[in-house]
C-alpha cells in the first residue's frame, strides 16, 4: 500500500525583484514542477538534491504546511493541506539543525508534553518511551536539561520525541549533520530498526551519501523541481558516471596536464585537479603524471553528492520523469 | 480527530494547548530564578513609576480636561488591566514575523495543536504579571476613591468592561500581528496600536482632539475598551455627543473585533501556506 502518493505536484512562487522604488517586476519561480512518485509502506527512501532543488518545498507540502499549486497529494490516505491537524498525529518530523526539545527543561518534560499534545494513551506512551530510551541509550539523560546535552545526545532525544506517537511516516532532514562517528552510527542503527520493526516509512533528506548507502534501498534525486532519478542506490552511481578527482601538486606552475581519459578541471598555480571515471584505478594515472611532470604531492577525492547529481543532470538531455 | 469535533471541543483544545505550552515556558523561565525575580520586580517598579507621573501631574492641577484624579485613575486602571490581560494571554503573537523567519511557525504547523495557541504561548513569561499587579492596584485605589453612586448597573459594568476590554485588546494584538504574514518586519504596527492605544485610553478622552476620539470609536474601536463604558459608570457627558447606546455597546464591539481578528488570522495563514514566506 502506498503511504505517500505524489501525482504531478507543482508549487510555484512569485518572486518580486525590485529594481526601482515603485516599479517591481514579478517573476514566477517553479520550486516543484510536476513531481510524481509513490512510497510504499515500510520503505526507507533517500531524497537528495542540491540546495534550492525543491526538497524542503516537497517536504513542506507532504506535511501540509504548504498548499500545492497543482497536482494531487496523499499521505497516509489524507490530503495534507486540507487535513493538516489530523495528519500531524500520523507523521513525525526531525530537523537536524533545529530541535523541538525544551532547552531549559529536563529531557523527560519534552516527552511529557508530546504525550499530552499528541494525546498518546498511557500504556502506549510508556512502551514507546521505554523502547526509545533503551535503543537510543537515553536512560541517564532523561533528567538532564536539554541545554546540557551534546549535539549527538540531543539528536537522539529529538528522534525519540518524533516517534512517541507511532507515526506511520517519518521525515528526517539531515539527521546526522554535525554528529561524531559514534552518534552517527547509533542514529543510523536506530532508524534501521525502527524502519524494519515498526514498518515506519522513512523519507530522508541528507548530504551524507553514507546515510543513504546504509539506510535507504531507494534514492530519489530532485533538481530544478523535477525528479531526475528514482531507483536503487547503484543506479545513482551508474547514471551519474561518477568521477573521482586526482589533485596533484607540481614543483612549479604548469600549463594544464593533458593525458588520455582525463579532464583537467582546474589549475591554480602549481596545483591541478584531474577528473577521471570513478571505476578506473588511480594508480596508472598517478604513474603517468609522475613520469611526465615534476610531481610533489597528490590526493584522491571521492565524488560528492552534488557532483554526482550535477553529472546526472548534465548527462540527461531530457530530465527523467 | 480534533477537527471533526464540535466547536466547543475545539475551543477547549485550543485553550488547553495554550495552557500546556505556556506552562512549559513558565517552568523554563523559572529555572533562572534570580533573573525571574529581578525582572518581575523591575517590571512592577517601572509600571508604578508610570502611574507616579500621573499623580505628579495632578499636584499642579485639580482636574485634567475636566476629570479628577480618581476618574483618570479609573481610566488608567481599566486600560492597563485590559492591555495587561491581553498581553499575558496573547502578547507573544507580536513576534510573528520573527517566528516566520526562524522557521518556528513551520514547527508549530506540524504539531496537532492550533497554531495560534502555540504562537500565543511561545516564550510566555510570568513576568507579565508585573503589569497586571500594578494595573489592578491602581484600579482598586480608584474604585475606592471615586465619588460615584454605585447603582447595581454601574457595579456590574466594571467586570463587563474589563472582560470586553481584554477581548478587544486580544483581538487587536492578533489582528494587527497578522500584517506580518505579508510584511515580516511590521511588528511596530501592532506595538503602536496596542501599547500606544492603551496609553491613549489612560487619559480622559476630553484631552484629545475630537477627530482622535472619533477614530477610536469608528476606526480601531479602542474607545469601547473603557472610554465609552466609563462615561456611564462615572456619569459623564459624551464629548462626541454620541447616542447613549454606544456606552453599552462594548460586548458587540468585542465580538466584532474577535471576528475581524479571526478573519485576518485565517487569511494570513492561508497566504503564508501558499507562499511559504
Amino acid at each position: 500500500m502506498a503511504v505517500i502518493e505524489v501525482e504531478d505536484v507543482r508549487r510555484s512562487f512569485t518572486v518580486r525583484t525590485g529594481n526601482g522604488r515603485w516599479r517591481r517586476e514579478k517573476r514566477e519561480v517553479r520550486a516543484v514542477d510536476g513531481l510524481t512518485f509513490q512510497v510504499e509502506e515500510g520503505e526507507c527512501v533517500g531524497y537528495i538534491g542540491p540546495n534550492g532543488a525543491g526538497k524542503s518545498t516537497t517536504v513542506k507540502m507532504l506535511t501540509g504546511i504548504l498548499v500545492p499549486s497543482g497536482g494531487r497529494l496523499r499521505v497516509a490516505g489524507v490530503d495534507p493541506a486540507a487535513r493538516r491537524a489530523a495528519l500531524a498525529r500520523r507523521i513525525g518530523v526531525v530537523f537536524g539543525q533545529r530541535t523541538t526539545l525544551w532547552w531549559d527543561l529536563p529531557l523527560r518534560d519534552s516527552y511529557e508534553l508530546a504525550r499530552r499534545i499528541y494525546r498518546i494513551p498511557d500504556a502506549r506512551y510508556r512502551a514507546n518511551l521505554d523502547r526509545c530510551v533503551e535503543l537510543l541509550d537515553l536512560g541517564a539523560l532523561l533528567d538532564t536539561p536539554v541545554r546540557q546535552l551534546s549535539l549527538g545526545q540531543r539528536m537522539r532525544g529529538d528522534l525519540a520525541a518524533a516517534l512517541l506517537h507511532d507515526p506511520s511516516v517519518l521525515y528526517l532532514d539531515e539527521p546526522t549533520i554535525g554528529l561524531d562517528v559514534i552518534s552517527r552510527t547509533k542514529v543510523r542503527e536506530f532508524l534501521r530498526e525502527t524502519n524494519r520493526d515498526r514498518r515506519t516509512t522513512v523519507l530522508l533528506t541528507t548530504h551524507d551519501l553514507t546515510d543513504i548507502e546504509q539506510l535507504c534501498g531507494r534514492v530519489m534525486v530532485i533538481d530544478h523541481g523535477r525528479l531526475v532519478l528514482d531507483g536503487p542506490l547503484e543506479q545513482l552511481h551508474a547514471a551519474g558516471e561518477s568521477e573521482r578527482t586526482l589533485v596533484v601538486d607540481l614543483a612549479a606552475a604548469h600549463p594544464p596536464i593533458e593525458l588520455p581519459g582525463v579532464r583537467t578541471v582546474k589549475v591554480e598555480g602549481p596545483r591541478q585537479w584531474l577528473a577521471f571515471p570513478a571505476r578506473q584505478s588511480a594508480a596508472p594515472l598517478v604513474a603517468a603524471v609522475a613520469e611526465r611532470y615534476p610531481l610533489v604531492d597528490l590526493s584522491v577525492r571521492e565524488p560528492a553528492i552534488e557532483d554526482v547529481i550535477a553529472r546526472i543532470y548534465a548527462g540527461a538531455a531530457e530530465p527523467a520523469r | 480527530m480534533v477537527e471533526d469535533e464540535t466547536l466547543a471541543a475545539r475551543a477547549g483544545w485550543a485553550v488547553r494547548s495554550w495552557w500546556l505550552i505556556a506552562a512549559m515556558w513558565a517552568r523554563s523561565m523559572l529555572t533562572y530564578r534570580a533573573s525571574f525575580v529581578l525582572s518581575l520586580a523591575a517590571n512592577v517598579l517601572i509600571t508604578f513609576l508610570d502611574f507616579a507621573v500621573l499623580i505628579l501631574m495632578f499636584r499642579h492641577t485639580r482636574q485634567l480636561a475636566g476629570w479628577t484624579l480618581p476618574e483618570t485613575g479609573f481610566l488608567y486602571g481599566t486600560s492597563s488591566v485590559a492591555l495587561g490581560t491581553a498581553n499575558f494571554l496573547v502578547g507573544s503573537v507580536g513576534a510573528l514575523g520573527e517566528r516566520v523567519r526562524s522557521g518556528a511557525l513551520d514547527t508549530m504547523l506540524i504539531r496537532p495543536a492550533p497554531a495560534l495557541s502555540q504562537l500565543a504561548a511561545e516564550r510566555f513569561s510570568l513576568r507579565r504579571l508585573g503589569r497586571l499587579v500594578q494595573a489592578f492596584a491602581v484600579l482598586g485605589w480608584s474604585l475606592a476613591a471615586l465619588d460615584v453612586r454605585w447603582t447595581w448597573d454601574r457595579v456590574l459594568m466594571v467586570p463587563a468592561l474589563l472582560l470586553c476590554g481584554s477581548v478587544i485588546f486580544c483581538a487587536v494584538f492578533v489582528g494587527c500581528s497578522c500584517v506580518q504574514f505579508w510584511w515580516g518586519d511590521a511588528a511596530e504596527l501592532q506595538n503602536s496600536v496596542t501599547y500606544g492605544g492603551s496609553t491613549l485610553l489612560q487619559y480622559p478622552p476630553t484631552v484629545f482632539a475630537k477627530e482622535v476620539v472619533a477614530g477610536t470609536v469608528f476606526g480601531v474601536p479602542l474607545a469601547f475598551v473603557n472610554w465609552l463604558p466609563a462615561l456611564h459608570i462615572l456619569g459623564r457627558p459624551d464629548p462626541l455627543g454620541l447616542p447613549v447606546a454606544f456606552r453599552f455597546a462594548s460586548p458587540l464591539a468585542a465580538a466584532l473585533c474577535m471576528l475581524a481578528a479571526a478573519v485576518a488570522w485565517r487569511a494570513g495563514l492561508r497566504a503564508y501556506r501558499s507562499t511559504g514566506s
